[in-house]
């Protein structure tokens, strides 16, 4: 047998340090068949990842159930194809006649499918429901249910809603590891315009990353500065290690 | 200057050479979202005609980034090769398509008019060719480069072995970059993206990949891939072969990388200077992609593949090691699915390769495009036969730091095996030492004695 499949113990050892695919052993030049099916298992679930649709209908249960103003809202981006094409229609607001008068708030909340839509139905409310208990008293908000949107159009949201400050949780571009991870990308006085310098970020928020609890402590941390400071964007350091620690 | 054309019954009009340029190149998604691609496709086919009755003389009278507002556009001019430039000045683009074909033009014939060649008019010629001719052209083209070993000679391809890991874990990487060599990878340079910028990693890793080099006698190099300026203040503090940088076509997307033509030089310079090479001492690493200038909102309404060809004028100033375009990094927005990224590569490696430059490719693709292995399969195996320098080795394919997916230590085992291509030589020669290769170049089984394994 020219098969190297029995791989020797030494050499498996060295998937004790990292999660990248080592010691996987071969097959003459190519990898064995196992590897070859999980690692297109892998790419199946992050291509599934991508055409998800944003569960408006479940997150606005969950709005209405928590008694929460929320608002749909649709990106200039009409379907996954023209979203993947188009990310500058991503990032704009669709205005059309349904939209109801927005009240000013202080925080709007855009949970928006970005690449993964299956992300944020499954991670936004995990981290909202510890966060919102937590700022009830200081601040208003509101929520944007938005489909087919990009981190910016949370600019063009959060003027609308006249709000100082707008969190955008939003799918991430899946990888083979993580197909469901969610990123939460802040800005104090937002303006359409604005580029990332501008905004904080919390990445990897996920089953095997972040929890909803460490999502939620890190987002109360940035509104926390944010409105203390009147800043975000590079110059507020976000050390996430601190903060999770304490 | 405005040019026209008459295609059957349809008159074409464009505005200047950028524009004969943009809506000449194939279909892509980058010049869709720019407004700048062909309207339709008799359009394209319409500016490929202009194209190939341009003069090469008028690519030396109108800059497509004006030369005031530009230093990269500078740079092409004050180093272009008028003496050499005299043998073509006759040809159109279309004569120079032809005479890069041609049985009797071999790559030597085509290196000596490299520096005559602006990047722009490499660019056009490049539009007016098919895969195969891509891949005709490149494979007689030879650019060999040595630092501790030899790069890019016929008959070798070599590969940068690639150990990244998310939070810059010391055995994580060792462990990655440990696995790779027992695949005999690692021979164009052992390089790491770190995920952070922080100089004090970055020396860490360094000297960790320099004990490995030591401890084995590894005739290659290393480098971490953090910015310029990063790698500049730890230089004396660091054992540094390689430095490397992201570069691209214009000054303005230059600066939003950090970077200018100074600050690169000053960086080779410094580089030169610790003179840590033992068979040479080129010492740049430079990685582009086609997209960079436009994501950047600094094309200058130029297309992007003739903004990728004028990254490859930066590039070669600095007389580099290893040069890489990662051409499907930048995501569907530019390159939509696996047709656009296969042609894109190939045309980045022709380009490059006629440019002098000693070109590799990061074959690579992220889960939002529509690409999958059977392209990344395709592609490599095309630039392997176009004698393409190098390619990445990724554990398994996945790089679970930058998140996509590039080309695996197997890969390198099929093209070495399919094409009878071998590692560097120098490394071959260690390959062998070490037992890791048997004489017919197939990997050895590892066993638990293997000496990569012990001591760790």
């Amino acid at each position: 047998m020219s098969k190297d499949i029995s791989i020797a113990n030494k050499w498996q050892q060295l998937k004790n340090h990292t999660k990248a695919r080592v010691a996987l052993g071969n097959v003459g030049t190519g990898l064995p068949l196992s590897e070859v099916l999980a690692l297109k298992h892998a790419h199946a679930m992050a291509k599934d990842a991508i055409v998800t649709k944003l569960d408006v209908e479940g997150l606005s249960q969950k709005c209405k159930a928590q008694a929460i103003p929320y608002q749909i809202f649709n990106s200039r981006a009409s379907d996954r194809l023209e979203y993947l094409k188009r990310p500058d229609l991503g990032r704009q607001l669709l205005f059309n006649t349904n939209l109801k008068k927005t009240e000013k708030v202080d925080i709007v909340f855009v949970i928006t499918d970005g690449l993964s839509a299956k992300a944020v139905n499954t991670n936004a409310f995990k981290v909202l429901s510890h966060l919102l208990p937590k700022i009830n008293e200081s601040y208003t908000y509101a929520i944007a249910l938005v489909q087919q949107g990009r981190v910016a159009i949370g600019d063009a949201v959060a003027e609308l809603y006249r709000a100082d400050f707008v969190a955008v949780c939003i799918g991430e571009r899946p990888g083979l590891s993580s197909p469901e991870s969610m990123g939460i990308y802040t800005t104090y006085h937002p303006k359409i315009g604005f580029t990332d310098e501008r905004r904080n970020c919390i990445s990897n928020i996920h089953s095997n990353g972040l929890s909803g609890k460490q999502g939620a402590q890190l987002l109360q941390y940035l509104i926390e500065k944010s409105f203390a400071l009147k800043i975000s964007g590079v110059s507020l350091k976000l050390e996430v290690g601190e903060i999770l620690k304490s | 200057m405005a040019y026209q054309f008459t295609l059957g019954k349809q008159n074409y009009l464009f505005d200047d050479l950028k524009s004969v340029l943009a809506k000449a190149s194939p279909l892509r998604s980058g010049d869709a979202l720019a407004g700048l691609a062909a309207a339709s496709n008799t359009e394209r086919i319409a500016a490929q005609y202009v194209l190939s009755e341009l003069p090469l003389k008028v690519f030396l009278n109108e800059a497509v980034v004006p030369y005031e507002l530009d230093e990269v556009t500078r740079l092409i001019i004050d180093t272009h090769d008028f003496k050499a430039f005299d043998n073509i000045s006759h040809f159109t683009v279309g004569d120079l398509r032809d005479w890069l074909l041609e049985y009797t033009t071999s790559g030597q014939n085509i290196l000596e008019v490299s520096k005559a060649l602006t990047p722009e008019m490499v660019a056009a010629v490049c539009k007016l060719m098919r895969n195969q001719d891509l891949i005709a052209v490149a494979s007689k083209i030879q650019v060999i480069t040595r630092f501790r070993n030899t790069v890019g000679l016929k008959g070798h391809v070599s590969v940068r072995l690639q150990p990244n890991h998310p939070t810059d874990d010391m055995k994580g990487i060792l462990a990655s970059t440990i696995d790779g060599l027992l695949y005999g990878c690692g021979d164009a340079v052992i390089g790491i993206n770190p995920a952070t910028d922080s100089p004090n990693v970055t020396v860490n890793l360094l000297k960790m990949l320099d004990d490995v080099r030591l401890k084995y006698e590894i005739p290659t190099q290393s480098c971490v891939l953090c910015h310029v300026t990063t790698a500049l203040q730890i230089m004396d503090k660091a054992p540094v072969d390689l430095v490397f940088q992201s570069i691209t076509g214009s000054q303005k997307a230059n600066s939003s990388f950090g970077i200018d033509l100074q600050v690169l030089k000053e960086a080779h310079d410094a580089t030169l200077a610790l003179a840590r090479g033992t068979v040479g001492n080129q010492c740049m690493y430079f990685e582009t992609g086609q997209g960079s200038a436009l994501s950047a909102n600094a094309h200058h309404g130029v297309d992007q593949q003739t903004m990728e060809a004028r990254a490859y004028a930066v590039a070669r100033h600095f007389d580099p090691f290893l040069v890489n375009s990662v051409v499907g990094f930048i995501g569907p927005e530019y390159l939509f699915d696996g047709k656009q990224i296969t042609r894109a590569g190939l045309e980045d490696h022709f380009c490059a390769k006629v440019m002098g430059l000693p070109m590799g490719m990061d074959v690579c693709y992220t889960n939002h495009a529509d690409a999958d292995q059977d392209d990344m399969d395709n592609l490599l195996t095309l630039l392997g036969v176009a004698g393409c320098n190098f390619f990445m080795g990724v554990p398994g394919t996945d790089d679970i730091m930058l998140n996509y997916q590039s080309t695996s230590f197997h890969d390198a085992l099929y093209l070495r095996k399919v094409l009878g291509k071998k590692p560097a030589p120098e490394f071959e020669a260690w390959l062998l030492k070490m037992g890791i290769v048997d004489e017919l170049g197939n990997k050895r089984i590892v066993g638990d004695t293997n000496k990569l394994l012990l001591n760790l």
